[in-house]
């Protein structure tokens, strides 16, 4: 009984230069409905980079980038956004004059927010606090109410998370979510991330937490200096003689 | 022939005054983001001050000139410590600021009555030159050399050194910048002060074509933001294209149009441009890509 | 501001009022609903009678109280747009777009007046949204360098290519009504712009307009298309100003380019940033009060331009919140000494 699963996300052999640096070469990546990928490699590989491409905040050389089969390599971020793509950032950029909860109310007033979450008048607040408790702040927490500029750095991953989520998104982009949380923390919202794959979204996530990150990823893939060199189950990836030179000299964490 | 020679001459006379004219102001704002809109009460004070020591003092030329581009440099420091740093907490506010600095410089020099035609400078060289049929005066040749030259030192001080893009880059992102302190205070001091430093240089050598008068404080404002969104601030190279493009374009509409016709071609230029090419001519969009 | 004594503290807090008014809605009584409401009631009624108190004025202050109004939605509509983090260098773009607009409907369209003003308001904002647009997808920055020179540009060009009238303008603008009906007719819309576009900027909207003003790289990876919201931004809020140029064309009947003039640029941002960027309330009362002043300083001719310029830089630098918004805080908080 195998259904047959379409790419929701496709990206043809892209390549991005900066200045002097090839961020990204000829790199293919196809990610499948209700899929978890993850993307990996060394500092500087071009996996923010390929997240910045596929989600339009920058424009390729080469190369196309498909969502659900449909060309949108030249369409503005909000564009993309709102045909179901969203992404979070590896340094968090929420409004941070305002609380956690007005934070919401930005995407939510988007198109898709509008449709899909019904956040017409006056639902805004409350769907807010329920998109929050979802990605773990307690809901009448002073954490909620306080400017994000005084949150925590966990929290304020968390309030990506949630930005992402309010826009009820088909592909989740996650750029290292774990990122400077506590291994608590981290552990916390494995389950939020595998039961968004359950549900059919489709995530890709940025890692350099190895050991957390195999919990929710299926496939991998391995970025270094721009060029995709190994694709694969974590533990073949791992094993891969190129992978290991790529990451020499870098701790591999919790790893056989 | 020489008709066509002639207008070419003087389209590359204009376009260097141009490029000088604007050419602080788009240093300030390459480096460190800072829009200097006190740029163009510079220019018109430095040339004041030029001339005060020119005419008054008995100073010989040059050295009138330096204190013009030492004063300018001096106010530039004043502008950025006094009024530039400390609004720099709103939105845009060192925006608000300058344009509010520079149109006091300029209507004060205005109240104070600076208008008449005493205030002239003298030419840099003396003298006219022979081109072929062509016969031009020596100062104007000086202001194309000058023009090229600073082009020139300023095209290869932006790719030999990567602190022009490490400035903008720390300008842009406030919270590195925070964590940056006094580097980014010193670098974005030095940016305004070359800037204007480079607006005296600038009414040195453009003035003496005709008064000092108020107007060309704003014209020079205007000129640094046509250039500056025709050419875009990336590289120099897009900043002398333009310059180019401008200077022949409204000798030649003064010519065969009339002579008020330049704020037309002016106008034409940056609708043009932000329609088609809103990073300039030869910038990049880097808006995004730049932030993320 | 007087420093504590030793041992002791500033503490602020917000009067019960204030508190019991915004979260609760429960306020003891008519002593405290006026409190409330007093200032804003106040300041209706008096913008109400004012052109009623003409014998007692005089026809020359009942002008400058027009003048006044005009320019109070000029600063009304700088400090929305400022709020977008839209700082226009140039208002009287939108001035001089509406005044000529109007003058063109009245005259070659041969509308009645009021209908001129209103139509010619209207298109006079939209060309001018339209003429920035292309400008909303750079920096800020580019939004103030184009409505710098915009206005500059067009002045120059009606004089040298004597279009519009040239230098002389044009002439024979119909009047409307008399001048306690133009009065009226900009108090509505000074009424209308403060309370409403007041109201906008604290919805749920104006979250999202003051995000693209901080962080507009957030409220793109939001869905939200920060281009056309800017654009929606500059068509509203520049009405109240082509409004006003629109009307005081059919003042002076004859529009020029004085119109374009830096005086109508400089007067309502100096007003807004005064009288407190944050609020609109507070850019007219920023304005109410600099234009008398202005009036009055006549005499001084361009030096007044200096001190308005001036003044500017100390209020950004000293008072960053603007007079009007210290003044509420004071209002509605108080301060006391609490040992530390």
């Amino acid at each position: 009984m195998t259904e047959r699963v379409d790419a929701v996300l496709s990206v043809e052999r892209v390549s991005k230069r900066f200045g002097g640096v090839q961020a990204l070469q000829g790199v293919d990546l196809e990610v499948r409905r209700g899929e978890a990928v993850g993307v990996i490699g060394p500092n500087g590989s071009g996996k923010t980079t390929l997240v910045n491409v596929i989600t339009g905040f920058v424009s390729p050389d080469r190369g196309r980038v498909l969502f659900r089969g449909v060309d949108v390599t030249g369409l503005p971020v909000d564009v993309r956004v709102n045909l179901g793509m969203a992404r979070s950032f590896q340094t968090p950029r929420p409004f941070y004059r305002l609380p956690a909860s007005r934070n919401l109310v930005i995407p939510l007033c988007s198109s898709r927010a509008r449709e899909r979450l019904g956040t017409g008048w006056g639902r805004r607040e409350e769907v807010a606090l329920d998109l929050l408790e979802e990605v773990g702040f307690e809901r009448d927490a002073p954490a909620v109410a306080k400017p994000a500029a005084e949150l925590p750095h966990g929290y304020l991953k968390r309030l990506e998370l949630a930005r992402c989520l309010a826009l009820d998104p088909e592909v989740l982009l996650l750029d290292e979510l774990f990122s400077g949380m506590s291994p608590a923390e981290t552990a916390s919202l494995i389950p939020l991330l595998t039961r968004l794959r359950d549900e059919g979204r489709s995530l890709v996530l940025v890692e350099h937490r190895l050991a957390e990150l195999f919990q929710v990823v299926d496939r991998v893939v391995v970025l270094d200096f721009g060029r995709k060199i190994a694709e694969g189950r974590p533990a073949e990836v791992m094993a891969s003689e190129e992978v290991r030179r790529a990451y020499l000299g870098q701790e591999v964490a919790g790893l056989a | 022939m020489s008709e066509v020679l002639s207008v070419l001459l003087y389209g590359l006379v204009q376009a260097a005054v141009l490029l000088l004219v604007a050419l602080g102001f788009s240093v300030t704002f390459g480096l460190s983001g800072i829009p200097n809109f006190a740029h163009g009460g510079v220019y018109i004070l430095s040339g004041f001050v030029c001339w005060y020591l020119l005419r008054k003092l008995g100073w010989p030329h040059l050295l009138a000139a330096a204190g013009g581009v030492a004063v300018a440099a001096v106010v530039g420091v004043l502008l950025y410590w006094l009024v530039i740093r400390p609004v720099r907490r709103l939105v845009l506010a060192e925006v608000i600021a300058t344009f509010a600095a520079g149109v006091a410089m300029l209507e004060l020099f205005r109240w104070m009555g600076l208008v008449t035609y005493e205030f002239n400078l003298p030419p840099v060289v003396a003298g006219s030159v022979t081109l072929g049929e062509l016969a031009v005066d020596a100062h104007r040749l000086a202001v194309v050399a000058a023009a090229a030259g600073l082009g020139l030192l300023l095209w290869w001080f932006g790719r030999a050194t990567r602190t022009g893009l490490a400035l903008r880059a720390m300008a842009q992102e406030e919270y590195t910048a925070l964590s940056l302190g006094i580097r980014e205070d010193f670098m974005a001091t030095v940016s305004v002060a070359l800037g204007s430093a480079l607006a005296a240089v600038a009414a040195v050598l453009v003035l003496p074509l005709g008064l000092i008068s108020i107007n060309l404080g704003y014209d020079a404002m205007l000129v640094a933001l046509a250039l500056t969104v025709v050419g875009g601030t990336e590289r120099t190279a897009g900043l002398v294209l333009a310059a180019l493009l401008l200077g022949v374009a409204t000798v030649v509409a003064s010519v065969v149009l009339g002579p008020h016709w330049s704020e037309v071609i002016y106008l034409a230029a940056i609708v043009a441009v932000l329609a088609v090419r809103p990073s300039g001519i030869l910038g990049r969009l880097k808006e995004l890509e730049e932030r993320v | 501001m007087r420093t504590a004594p030793a041992g002791y503290r500033r503490e602020r807090l917000d009067r019960g009022i204030k508190v019991r008014s915004e979260d609760v809605f429960v306020l003891a009584g008519w002593g405290e609903l006026l409190y409330r409401a007093g200032p804003r009631l106040a300041a209706t009624v008096l913008l109400l009678v004012f052109p009623l108190l003409r014998p007692w004025t005089g026809e020359y202050w009942q002008t400058v109280f027009l003048v006044a109004l005009a320019m109070m939605l000029a600063a009304v509509s700088w400090a929305f747009l400022e709020n977008v983090g839209l700082v226009s260098l140039g208002h009287s773009l939108f001035f001089g777009a509406g005044g000529y607009l109007t003058a063109l409907v009245a005259l070659e369209l041969r509308a009645p007046a009021l209908v001129a003003v209103l139509v010619g308001s209207l298109a006079g904002s939209l060309t001018c949204a339209l003429l920035l647009a292309p400008v909303l997808r750079l920096r800020g920055v580019y939004f103030s360098l184009v409505t710098f020179a915009l206005p500059l540009l067009f002045s120059r060009i009606i004089e040298a290519t004597k279009i519009l009238g040239g230098t002389e303008g044009i002439v024979g603008v119909p009047g409307l009504g008399s001048l306690a009906a133009r009065q009226y007719l900009l108090v509505a819309a000074l009424l209308a712009a403060v309370f409403g576009l007041q109201r906008l900027l604290d919805s749920d909207y104006g979250l999202v307009l003051h995000a693209i003003r901080d962080n507009d790289v957030g409220v793109r990876a939001s869905g939200i298309s920060v281009g056309r919201w800017k654009l929606a931004a500059i068509a509203v809020g520049s009405l109240p100003t082509s409004l006003a140029g629109g009307v005081l064309a059919t003042h002076y009947h004859v529009v020029g380019m004085s119109a374009f003039a830096l005086d109508y640029s400089v007067l309502p941002l100096t007003a807004a940033v005064l009288g407190g960027p944050g609020t609109m309330a507070g850019a007219a009362v920023g304005a109410a009060l600099l234009v008398p002043v202005s009036e009055l300083l006549r005499a001084f001719g361009t030096l007044r331009v200096v001190a308005y310029c001036a003044l500017l830089v100390a209020a950004l630098v000293a008072v960053p919140e603007g007079l009007f918004s210290l003044a509420r805080r004071r209002y509605y908080q108080f301060e006391r000494w609490v040992p530390v």
